[in-house]
C-alpha cells in the first residue's frame, strides 16, 4: 500500500477510470458521469474513460434529441481533449453487438477487447462506474 | 484503511442505499476510517430530512444522520445532482429562492470535486449502485 497522499496539489497522481455503461438519454447517469470527468480534470489525475455495453451509444455521432426533449451533450465529449482527457476506450464486444464501428463515434477512441479492458482496470487506483 | 464510499442510488428503491450503510457501519466497527461518503445520482435522495417512513420500517435517512453524528462522518451530497432532484440546504435555498430546505442533519451539499478528492485521499473508494 502506497503512502496516503498529503496533498493532491503536491503532484499526487492517481489512475482514475470512469466506466460508462448506460445509454445516454433514458436516464441522467451518462450526463452526470461526464460532469464528474470534467470537474475531475481540474485535479490533473491520470484519467481514462471506458465505454461499454449501451454506454457506447453515448459517443455515437449525429445524435438528435430534439424530439425527446433531453440535452444533446454528446458534443461535450469532444471538449475532453482540451482537458487533457485523451485516453478513451470502447469495448470491442459491445460495439460489435450493436453493429457499430469507430467511424460511428464522435471522438477518437481506442478499441479494446473485454479482456484487455479487464487488464486495464486492474491497474487503476480508482474506478467510478456509471 | 482509509475508505471512501459512493452511494449512487436512492433509498428504498435499490439495495445499494442499504448496503452502503451496512458497509460503513461494519468498516467502522473493524476500525477503518471513512474519509467521506459521497452521494451522487439518485443517491442524493438519502439526504432529505422530510422523509417520514412508517414507524415500523427502517428510516434510511435518519440512520445515516445517526451514524454521522456517532462517528463524525463527512456525508456529502453532490450539488449538481441535488439541484436536479430538489435536495436543498440553507445556502441553496437562498441562492435559488426556494421556500424551504430539506437537507438532513449530518449531510452537507458540496461539489463533485469532493468526490475526486475522496478518490485521491483514500486508500480505497467503494461504489454502491448498479
Amino acid at each position: 500500500m502506497e503512502d496516503t497522499p498529503e496533498k493532491y496539489e503536491g503532484g499526487v497522481v492517481k489512475k482514475f477510470m470512469y466506466v460508462n455503461r448506460r445509454a445516454p438519454h433514458g436516464t441522467i447517469y451518462a450526463q452526470e458521469s461526464l460532469e464528474v470527468v470534467l470537474i475531475g480534470a481540474a485535479f490533473e489525475q491520470d484519467v481514462s474513460i471506458v465505454f461499454l455495453d449501451d454506454g457506447v451509444y453515448q459517443i455515437r455521432k449525429d445524435q438528435d434529441t430534439s424530439a425527446i426533449g433531453t440535452k444533446n451533450f454528446s458534443k461535450t465529449f469532444r471538449a475532453l481533449e482540451m482537458y487533457d482527457v485523451e485516453k478513451l476506450y470502447v469495448e470491442k464486444e459491445s460495439m460489435e453487438a450493436r453493429g457499430m464501428t469507430v467511424d460511428d463515434l464522435i471522438v477518437p477512441v481506442e478499441m479494446k477487447t473485454s479482456e484487455e479492458i479487464g487488464r486495464l482496470m486492474e491497474k487503476q487506483d480508482v474506478i467510478l462506474s456509471f | 484503511m482509509k475508505l471512501s464510499v459512493v452511494v449512487n442510488e436512492g433509498p428504498y428503491q435499490h439495495q445499494a442505499a442499504d448496503t452502503a450503510y451496512h458497509f460503513c457501519r461494519a468498516a467502522l466497527a473493524k476500525g477503518h476510517e471513512i474519509f467521506r461518503v459521497f452521494f451522487y445520482h439518485d443517491g442524493v435522495n438519502n439526504g432529505t430530512r422530510l422523509a417520514t417512513p412508517p414507524q415500523d420500517e427502517r428510516d434510511i435517512v435518519k440512520r445515516w444522520s445517526e451514524l454521522a453524528e456517532k462517528h463524525d462522518l463527512d456525508l456529502v451530497v453532490c450539488v449538481a445532482a441535488a439541484q436536479r432532484r430538489g435536495i436543498v440546504d440553507e445556502d441553496e435555498q437562498k441562492r435559488h429562492g426556494k421556500d424551504v430546505n430539506n437537507i438532513a442533519p449530518g449531510f452537507r451539499i458540496s461539489g463533485l470535486g469532493q468526490l475526486v478528492e475522496a478518490g485521491i485521499e483514500s486508500d480505497r473508494v467503494v461504489v454502491f449502485g448498479d
